[in-house]
């Protein structure tokens, strides 16, 4: 598939919209994942707006691509998306993490159209990717899975039970991107526990993958586009990304993981944003 | 009648399901001689998961393909499958309610030689305190068969806790969910069991009964949900109730059965004397010395009834 100017000039700009959504969602004063989330938004992008084949007609249907956010407390950016794609009410995200809401802090499939997978606690998403995988075989059904670890996320040890049951059973549908922004919630990643290498840890694991630069839409959707040959899989992403990714003074720090924006600092990323289109 | 463990009811009660639902599943992690979870194989060698010694990612896969219609048995010693996978079984087992069935081989101490490492004496513990996680308790292998058909049954996640302890025919097989088996009627003093170790409590009764003790002695196939209306029928008009577990007396039968008391007969509920581990880890040793040791064998719970009886007097 080529991805002419006009269609990738669209992408960006959905990642703009997504990034502004995210912070009117966040809105002041309020506790949330800044970092985390904005660094995975044009990954998510290219997921949802290029390659997965999931839109608001087939979102039950079996055959469906999946999307699992194994780094739950991004899960911020699949309800902006979602509800982009009308499976949720984009009004409704706004009670996000307030008692009785559809959106819960991590992800909840059994509160939320469109959630796939119950995670939040760290390294068992690509399990769960697997076991979707082996039910999907079974069912006949043709289609491809995807889930977005977090790098700090690699230190758990059943990541990598994971990534050997993958090749095990030959579930070459299975692609994992991994959003290398670097940082944790207490630090540098490298510094609490190095991760690296991780593209050559996976390829030894029985994998393929790639690097990409993770806030690039062109270099993802490309790195996407191999996952359509299934006999190409299991396939690893490694998404170098900026943790905080579109606004400046968020960018390249573990300090806001987990952040309130005052108004002032609030009016200054939209501004940001808004001046990147 | 066979003389044989509950995991090898385990054993025929999944053949018998998997050959009815193709949808059904079962996993282990290098144990799938001993749990039994192998004689799906003699169905469909297709539908058992070899998940290599990795008990976090079974439960997690498993979680997977339940969430996609599957209704999969994951297999482990009952130490490392509520234990290593705790977490696994809580997030994406129990809190989504998917249709999990977590089985727990070789449970207690009469898991025997291995010692205190391989010993469950907490399962049930940590199994019942996870909303909601259904507990079953099968006293023999018949009525492990029938456990495994009430799992299929239930849409959602259940507990099994199963043994290798071989023991006759003890109960009829067939059980409702959360309710209690009467197995005798007795005036002076209210027992109840759950597990194989009712083998026990039926040898003590039995000898009580030749002394003129006249025991009520009733079974617990399911832990959890535990009828309260059932739990208080059996102990009205009696002043002591005796649980008696293979596993510690701290948060299985003993404690829901106390709950139950505690909460809903006031000030005139009976006494309850938990028999179990004592809140101890096991240790190697043959099933019968570690039984005996603890005191959980046949002669070792007629002691402890006939001391109870002489404390308390009749009723």
């Amino acid at each position: 598939m080529t991805l002419d100017s006009a269609a990738l000039e669209a992408l960006r700009n959905r990642a703009i919209e997504v990034r502004k959504q995210l912070l009117t969602v966040f809105s002041v004063g309020k506790t949330h994942h800044f970092g985390g989330c904005l660094s995975v938004v044009d990954i998510m992008v290219a997921l949802y707006f290029y390659r997965m084949n999931y839109t608001a007609a087939n979102w039950q249907d079996p055959s469906r691509d999946r999307f699992i956010m194994s780094k739950g407390h991004a899960v911020p950016v699949q309800y902006v998306v979602l509800g982009m794609l009308g499976i949720v009410d984009p009004e409704e995200i706004k009670t996000i993490k307030r008692l009785g809401s559809k959106f819960q802090g991590h992800p909840d499939m059994r509160k939320t159209p469109g959630i796939e997978a119950p995670t939040g606690s760290l390294g068992q998403g690509l399990s769960f990717a697997n076991g979707t995988a082996l039910a999907c075989r079974h069912d006949g059904i043709v289609n491809s899975i995807f889930l977005v670890v977090g790098d700090g996320e690699l230190q758990e040890g059943q990541f990598w039970e994971a990534a050997m049951t993958t090749p095990q059973y030959g579930l070459k549908n299975v692609c994992v991107i991994v959003d290398r922004n670097c940082f944790q919630s207490q630090g540098c990643v490298d510094d609490m526990m190095n991760v690296e290498p991780i593209d050559d840890k996976l390829r030894s694991f029985g994998w393929n993958a790639e690097r990409v630069d993770g806030n690039d839409v062109e270099q993802l959707c490309a790195a996407l586009d191999k996952t359509r040959d299934r006999a190409f899989g299991p396939f690893a992403i490694v998404a170098d990304t900026i943790k905080g990714k579109g606004v400046s003074f968020l960018e390249n720090t573990y300090k806001y993981h987990n952040y309130k924006l005052s108004k002032e600092e609030f009016d200054m990323a939209m501004e940001e944003l808004e001046a990147s289109r | 009648m066979s003389v044989d463990g509950t995991r090898d009811g385990f054993g025929r009660g999944l053949k018998a399901i998997a050959a009815q639902n193709p949808d059904v599943f079962a996993m282990d992690c290098d144990l799938g001689r001993s749990t039994r979870a192998y004689s799906i194989t003699e169905v469909d060698a297709g539908r058992f998961i070899e998940m290599g010694i990795a008990e976090q990612d079974m439960v997690s896969t498993a979680a997977g393909m339940a969430a996609n219609g599957k209704c999969v048995f994951v297999n482990s010693f009952a130490v490392f499958m509520t234990g290593r996978a705790y977490d696994q079984i809580r997030q994406q087992v129990a809190l989504p309610r998917l249709n999990v069935k977590v089985c727990g081989s070789s449970a207690g101490i009469t898991q025997g030689p291995d010692g205190g490492t391989h010993q469950s004496v907490t399962d049930m513990n940590l199994m019942r305190g996870l909303p909601n996680m259904v507990v079953l308790s099968p006293a023999d292998s018949g009525q492990a068969e029938a456990a495994v058909a009430i799992a299929h049954e239930h849409d959602g996640p259940v507990y099994i806790r199963l043994s290798r302890w071989e023991t006759e025919q003890l109960v009829p097989s067939v059980f409702e969910l959360g309710r209690l088996q009467h197995i005798t009627a007795g005036d002076t003093l209210c027992v109840i069991a759950t597990g194989p170790i009712l083998a026990s409590a039926l040898y003590a009764v039995n000898e009580l009964g030749k002394e003129g003790i006249r025991v009520a002695l009733y079974n617990a196939p399911t832990i959890k949900p535990l009828a309260t209306e059932d739990v208080l029928a059996a102990v009205d008009g009696f002043a002591v109730v005796v649980t008696l577990e293979e596993h510690s007396i701290i948060g299985g039968l003993g404690s829901a059965t106390a709950e139950i008391i505690a909460g809903n007969a006031g000030g005139n509920g009976p006494r309850v004397v938990r028999l179990g581990v004592r809140d101890a880890f096991g240790e190697s040793g043959t099933a019968d010395e570690l039984l005996a040791k603890h005191s959980l064998d046949g002669p070792g719970v007629a002691r402890s009834l006939r001391a109870i009886v002489a404390e308390a007097g009749a009723r």
